[in-house]
């Protein structure tokens, strides 16, 4: 069985690292670095959400640690001078901070109340970075430095990406990365002693608490790492975009966030990659459709939802059922 | 002060009447409903359809939007949730299905009505003047009248009707409701059909005032969770004082704090941590309802 994981996650980084470039450059459709770059974040974020459905909370308030997260690393990047490279775990600590001082209250509630305070939450991060005079405001900001060179003791382990010949296929390239790292430390995380204590959590609080596990620290913990990846995929997202907004993450990405952990399956480690993958990629695919779109695009999520109402991967469980 | 006081009134008139059917759904279903402010939309553009196409009178579009949104919810219920709810593993898979439907009602709406902002010409002119106190135009009277007729009604329906007396037993104790003989599938469909209306009637009156736009539905949504957040959710005078709450809370902050910018809504957020953090459950809802 270790094996065959181990082949899985192998063939896996071949597909996403070398396969993908090559049919993308085989078929001349660049743009797609750009949407699979996009994806790879995104579902940064989404493993963060996912981590607090593992809890048994319904964490719709995602997008406003990934914005909180890009106005830290830009303000760092532009004010400061600081190098990307820096700012970028510096973005996700500033997150999971200020998660565990929100956190602290708001994690006493529980079911609708606690997704309602959530999605609240981007709100207020939209409706702040609008008033503070850091983040100038509605103008947001703009022409933001690609990340420079990172070198440690004078090796270069990764340029500076002005110097590309093509900075997408970099920016592909490190999304991804950052993609199967955060996927390996959730995955790591959920078979750990840590992760029992959650899912004891997710199963009954009170019962978990009643033999002794401390369960305010526990959720406090799963709520700083959830933020720590939704402020780490903001920052990639803004030196990305090389601009950031208050609108760059507003409630429908918040939501979204959500539809891709329960698209995918919240059982499951990898839903939430799978289902970001399938959304975002599904999205950008129908804009041929034009006005029809977003008909077609929610009507195939309703229908999927009627079909596989626990989520997409949980076609594997019946296989494994029937044998 | 005066005036302060009568705008936050008839905003928060208007406003328990959205969060009504809201916690509707939410008491009965245990469901999320993200596509409200959608379907208050769509009930502000059908009322615009017959007013302003087919040139009607406004009480028929009113009339019009109800039975078009009541239709709808019922259909939503039937063929959607209802499927979902007794087959998925997790309550929370709603949610997903809510957001779908949402984005659903979306890309109707910008099918069928476009993305230009639509009103419906002002149904009485005149405005109210009380010695310079209190302003107010006489439209914006009736429609908050109309709005407290409307809540009146309803809470008269649930405390004296069978099927108003059926849904309030079915949200205290869904088994106990079944076992006297309550037919759930039934009121769970009336009852969102219920919801869906008082949503499609706001719209309704509202397109006479402000207008309605495609992109009103989310934030819509996100003030009405508000609402049943302050007064807690599933209860039906939590969502009535919630409104009003809210109401107040914006006519006071937009005219104290509009010195320091537009931050009223900040504040509002603000207050709502720190009170959801003294008191989760809300004003009047029962602990993790």
């Amino acid at each position: 069985m270790n094996t065959k994981k181990l082949l899985g996650f192998a063939a896996f980084l071949i597909a996403v690292f070398v396969l993908v470039p090559l049919f993308i450059s085989a078929t001349g459709r660049w743009d797609f670095f750009y949407t699979l770059t996009s994806v790879a974040l995104l579902s940064v974020g989404a493993a963060g959400v996912w981590l607090t459905f593992y809890i048994g909370r319904i964490n719709i308030g995602q997008g406003a640690y990934a914005l909180v997260g890009g106005y830290v690393s830009t303000i760092l990047v532009t004010q400061v001078g600081m190098s990307f490279w820096l700012t970028l775990p510096l973005a996700g600590l500033f997150c999971a901070f200020v998660s565990a001082l929100i956190g602290f209250p708001i994690l006493r509630l529980r079911g609708v109340y606690f997704a309602m305070v959530t999605l609240v939450l981007t709100e207020v991060a939209r409706l702040t970075a609008l008033a503070l005079p850091i983040t100038n405001g509605a103008k947001g900001i703009t022409s933001i430095p690609l990340p420079g060179e990172l070198s440690i003791f004078g090796l270069t382990i990764i340029p500076a990406f002005g110097s590309l010949s093509n900075p997408r296929f970099g920016f592909y390239i490190m999304a991804v990365l950052l993609m199967v790292i955060t996927y390996l430390v959730l995955w790591r995380i959920v078979n750990s002693r840590l992760g029992h204590l959650c899912r004891s959590l997710q199963q009954n609080e009170e019962l978990s608490a009643s033999i002794g596990v401390n369960t305010a620290y526990l959720r406090l913990l799963a709520y700083a790492i959830s933020s720590f990846f939704g402020g780490i995929a903001g920052a990639m997202f803004a030196s990305i975009a090389q601009s950031i907004y208050p609108s760059s993450f507003v409630v429908a990405d918040s939501v979204n966030f959500m539809l891709y952990c329960f698209l995918g399956g919240l059982g499951y480690v990898f839903g939430p990659m799978l289902g970001t993958f399938l959304l975002y990629f599904g999205w950008d695919l129908l804009s041929i459709a034009k006005e029809y779109q977003l008909l077609i695009y929610s009507g195939v999520m309703i229908l999927l939802m009627l079909v596989l109402p626990n989520g997409v991967l949980s076609l594997l469980d019946k296989k494994e059922g029937s044998k | 002060m005066e005036q302060i006081i009568a705008n936050g009134l008839y905003l928060g008139a208007q406003y328990a009447l959205i969060a009504l059917g809201l916690t509707l759904i939410f008491s009965l279903m245990n469901v999320l409903n993200f596509a409200h402010g959608q379907m208050y939309v769509f009930g502000g553009f059908v009322t615009y359809t017959v007013v302003v196409q087919l040139g009607l009178p406004f009480i028929v579009g009113l009339f019009a939007s109800a039975v078009v949104l009541a239709i709808m919810g019922a259909a939503i219920e039937k063929f959607l949730f209802a499927p979902v709810v007794r087959r998925s593993k997790r309550d929370e898979s709603t949610m997903l299905l809510a957001a779908g439907v949402a984005f659903f009602l979306d890309a109707v709406i910008l099918l069928f009505f476009g993305e230009k902002q639509r009103g419906v010409p002002k149904i009485v002119n005149g405005v109210l003047n009380l010695d310079m106190r209190i302003i107010m135009p006489y439209d914006r009277i009736l429609i908050g009248v109309l709005a407290i007729l409307l809540i009146v009604a309803f809470i008269a329906f649930m405390n004296y009707s069978r099927t108003g007396r059926a849904m309030r037993a079915l949200a205290q104790d869904k088994m106990a409701a079944q076992l006297m003989g309550v037919n759930v599938s039934r009121y769970s469909m009336i009852g969102f059909a219920l919801g869906a209306m008082l949503a499609g009637l706001v719209g309704g009156l509202l397109v006479t005032i402000t207008g309605v736009n495609l992109g009103m539905g989310g934030p819509t949504s996100v003030k009405a969770f508000l609402m049943i957040m302050i007064g807690g959710a599933g209860v039906i005078s939590g969502a009535i004082a919630g409104g009003f709450i809210l109401g107040m809370m914006e006519s006071v902050g937009l005219t104290v704090l509009s010195a320091y910018g537009d931050i009223t809504y900040l504040v509002i957020f603000a207050s709502l941590m720190v009170f959801l953090a003294v008191r989760p459950q809300g004003l009047m809802g029962k602990p993790w309802g």
